[in-house]
């Protein structure tokens, strides 16, 4: 048999994409309004669990900010009988992993055990859930935990530039801080504040729960409702705050050039934007792939300017931070202080130059809906990609047809599409610019970029 | 028990490139993931860090595909990255199965035909993101630092091990392009690589085309293997200071090489020890006497000789040699007399459900066919999954005991404080300051 060679003239073209169906997803309700969802993911015998309560960061009170986080870190310290420690012992003897994230507008809780430990598993899950001790001992200890991490922030770059962005661009808004709060809000906190915030936020009418592993769909709802088919929460209070996602921010601050000064620091932390857009926007899709084509990805403008042709930074993105109300839009980089003003400058002119001088080349067009659709199967290979795929359903209202629909939805953006979308959502003329880094190798250079002078804010 | 395999297949092409293969339907990708038996323990003192920007370098361009790589492969939808550590270079496509031919096409070209690609300025460029990138994770993090200062005390100048990986800075300023055509030609070769394939695809069709692509590039010498122990005779206090808010704590001690007798129960001892609100270290200095932030606990297993990191972080207002005393006791404890059954009940539900958990995603880091590619690179035979989850399995609290008394003798180990800047008395007493810069 003659041994093939492989032709060197020329890159191989890719075969046809495969077809992709994502899993059927079944929806159930228990009889104690718990919404619950299954999909039967035949791969190794592992099971997801995942719990969305709505109410994230943005359904702390002012002044109580980190209040939804720490109810979260809460709930397994211990449940009915058992302390922490045993809690945690629990999960250990069936080799569960645990965690949880706090976004914006729900909290997701999310348990991966072996199908086999599947009943011991959502059992567990549901002690933490429903039954949670709430102990003002270990309320203390948690919050002092809290308080001395959100020191050692101080000391991270990227997390001091988030917090100081985010609070300008949602200045007076439940957005505008990060999920662990700030020293004065944490210390104003009170175990009874953390059994309100549960006894009010955690019931299965507000609730959504999804199982995904190798295992029917009877199986999976067998499960659900033997660990949850008892929880009665409260109804929901008739005095429930608004959802953050409701509330209007106010009118878009002005540009903004701002720095938390970081002494002697070796690198500049560059956050650019400003709000955009909410996740419900018909205009999804496109903005996806004018992002890509932005600063989505490693061969998008921006990084192919700052990383590969400057060699000023070991990389740059943007991105949507994706919230039911309006969430902002942003560059996120850490650059060479030395080219701190030009970092700064080049990222605004990509912004200023997708809206008008530079559209979209046809080139660009069929790389960024390439690289978001073509890969798109690998997205849905584990139990917890898939459980956690369906719960963002859950949490943006999305139809169960929306990962089916989403490849066809890409492909049909234009040119047209983002330019238009970019003219519409990205605004360089009134972006934040937040730099944390060495305030006197950067202010002259900074000032003379012609954006406003730059205000200096405190680290707090 | 359920048994748990990796199934797999493997053909050495003639040119020395072993293939390994597994398949995996249940998604329309393939995961191509190539080794290089190199890393940062190839370089020399004064020379360090050129293995990682190498691996920059390999982005860039090869004969054939004259300009970067990301390019084609995120258009035909493929997720790719790689890395550089003190053994290995690894580097991975994750692609949709009628990708294939491109992701292989671009790997052997990359493999078979860089440097005539190879220009001065795209050096220039990768140096210089690659000192941002220094700068980015080391320089400008709390605690960055540490892990240099630790290796370096750990390891003698001339052990492989005593460099950190991403080099130091004015080793990476002094580098010049001529210094990659020799690096290329002894460790970028196929007698020098393995190769795995995991996911859409069968073995006879990756076994041809693997010979397809790569049957052409000729294969090299296997470079030596390398034998240098490295040993601690006394326990040595250094100390950095550094911007951080808290102090910290690290205790090292050199461990069983990875794969060793004694390497799963060095790792076991790391979770009973500090890993999870069940540990000793946690119950005892975060959850009961409240005088630590976090404690953690690693073995990091490597192919010379490993060590056994414990690290632990001050609350304010306590001091290091409070914590330090506590994690002896515990120490002790575990040295005395072994580990609870309970312990050794939870380790290996613990290690058994993990062991399952990997076989979830065919590429990427961790992935099946990484895990293929580490087992046939630093054991010389893929065939080591179960044997993996057996060691586990294996473990008693007899030889974990041994293990930590073997491993974590208190005059044999360095113990680094890292305190904030000015405050230099915060250090554990006695403690000699180093710089790592």
């Amino acid at each position: 048999m003659p041994v093939l060679r492989a032709d060197r003239s020329r890159l191989p073209e890719p075969g046809p994409d495969p077809a992709f169906h994502f899993p059927s997803i079944v929806r159930h309700t228990l009889k104690n309004g718990l919404k619950v969802r299954t999909v039967e993911h035949a791969s190794v015998p592992v099971v997801t669990l995942v719990m969305k309560v709505d109410g994230g960061l943005g359904a702390d009170p002012a002044g109580r900010e980190g209040l939804a986080s720490i109810a979260a870190d809460m709930v397994d310290e211990g449940t009915g009988d058992l302390s922490a420690i045993e809690v945690s012992d629990a999960l250990a003897r069936i080799g569960a992993e645990y965690d949880v994230d706090v976004g914006a507008d729900a909290t997701v809780f999310t348990l991966t055990t072996l199908t086999r430990f599947v009943g011991r598993g959502a059992a567990l899950l549901s002690d933490i859930l429903v039954k949670p001790s709430l102990r003002a001992p270990d309320f203390e200890r948690v919050r002092q935990l809290r308080l001395d991490r959100l020191r050692q922030l101080k000391d991270l770059p990227p997390a001091v530039a988030e917090r100081a962005f985010l609070r300008l661009v949602y200045p007076a808004h439940p957005y505008g801080h990060l999920a662990i709060g700030t020293d004065a809000s944490l210390r104003a906190l009170t175990l009874d504040d953390v059994v309100r915030f549960h006894a009010r936020l955690f019931c299965p009418s507000r609730a959504t729960l999804v199982a995904a592993g190798a295992m029917s769909h009877r199986e999976l709802l067998g499960a659900a409702e033997d660990a949850f088919g008892g929880w009665h929460g409260a109804e929901p209070a008739p005095d429930m705050p608004c959802a953050a996602a409701d509330i209007v921010p106010d009118a878009a601050p002005p540009a903004l050039l701002a720095m938390v000064p970081r002494e002697g620091a070796a690198q500049s932390e560059l956050r650019i934007g400003h709000l955009s857009a909410r996740r419900d926007t018909p205009d999804y899709a496109p903005l996806l792939v004018m992002n890509a084509v932005l600063g989505g990805q490693f061969v998008s403008r921006i990084n192919m300017k700052l990383r590969e042709e400057k060699a000023i930074t070991y990389g740059a993105r943007t991105g949507f931070d994706w919230r039911r109300g309006l969430g902002p839009f942003s560059l996120q980089a850490s650059v060479h202080t030395a080219a701190t003003a030009e970092a700064v400058s080049d990222s605004l002119r990509e912004m200023a130059d997708i809206r008008s001088s530079r559209p979209p080349t046809e080139q660009e067009m069929s790389m960024a809906k390439a690289s978001l659709t073509r890969g798109y199967p690998r997205n849905f290979e584990t139990a917890q990609q898939v459980s956690r795929s369906v719960a963002q359903l859950a949490l943006f209202d999305l139809p169960d047809s929306y990962f089916e629909e989403f490849v066809p939805r890409v492909n049909a953006v234009t040119a047209d599409d983002v330019t238009r979308v970019a003219q519409k959502y990205l605004h360089p003329d009134r972006a934040i610019t937040l730099i944390v880094g060495d305030r006197k190798a950067t202010e002259t250079s900074l000032n003379a970029l012609g954006m406003g002078e730059l205000q200096i804010l405190p680290p707090e | 028990m359920t048994s748990i395999e990796l199934p797999y297949a493997k053909r050495t092409l003639a040119n020395g490139l072993d293939v390994l293969v597994h398949e995996d339907r249940h998604v329309p990708i393939v995961a191509v993931n190539l080794w290089y038996h190199v890393g940062s323990k190839n370089e020399q003192p004064g020379r360090t860090g050129f293995a990682h920007l190498f691996e920059h370098l390999m982005f860039e361009g090869s004969e054939h595909h004259n300009t970067g790589y990301f390019a084609p492969l995120q258009q035909a939808g493929a997720l790719l990255n790689a890395s550089t550590n003190t053994d290995r270079t690894n580097y991975w496509e994750v692609v949709p199965t009628g990708a294939l031919d491109l992701a292989l096409w671009m790997e052997s070209d990359r493999m078979g035909y860089l440097l005539p690609a190879l220009t001065r300025e795209r050096f220039e460029t990768q140096r210089d993101v690659v000192l941002n990138e220094r700068r980015q994770h080391y320089e400008n993090r709390p605690y960055g630092f540490a892990m240099m200062a630790l290796t370096s005390a750990l390891f003698p100048p001339d052990h492989p091990y005593h460099w950190p990986t991403i080099g130091a800075a004015e080793d990476i300023r002094a580098m010049d392009v001529e210094d990659v055509q020799a690096f290329f030609r002894t460790y970028y070769h196929p007698g020098n690589a393995s190769l795995a394939l995991a996911g859409d695809i069968g073995a006879e069709r990756a076994y041809e085309l693997a010979e397809k692509y790569f049957g052409e590039i000729p294969g090299g010498t296997r470079p030596d293997t390398m034998d240098v122990p490295a040993s601690l005779s006394r326990e040595q206090r250094i100390m950095l200071e550094d911007r951080v808010e808290l102090p910290r704590i690290y205790m090292a001690w050199h461990s069983p090489a990875m794969f060793a007798e004694g390497d799963a129960e060095a790792d076991l001892l790391a979770d009973l020890l500090a890993n999870g609100k069940t540990s000793r270290l946690y119950r005892t200095l975060v959850y009961d006497r409240r005088v630590a932030l976090d404690v953690s606990a690693f073995q990091h297993s490597r192919e010379l000789g490993s060590f056994f990191l414990l690290a632990s972080t001050a609350t304010p207002g306590r001091s290091l040699t409070e914590i330090a005393a506590i994690i002896d006791q515990e120490i002790r404890g575990v040295v005395d007399d072994g580990p609870l059954d309970d312990e050794m009940e939870r380790g290996a539900a613990q290690a058994e459900a993990h062991f399952m958990y990997r076989l979830q995603t065919v590429g990427g880091f961790g992935g099946k066919s990484d895990q293929l590619n580490a087992y046939n690179v630093f054991r010389g035979d893929p065939d080591f999954f179960a044997a993996d989850l057996a060691r586990y399995r294996g473990a008693t609290r007899e030889s974990v005991r041994a293990a930590a008394r073997t491993c974590l003798a208190f005059d044999r180990r360095v113990l680094l404080s890292v305190v904030p800047r000015g405050q230099a008395a915060l250090a554990l007493p006695g403690s000699e300051p180093v710089s790592v810069t």
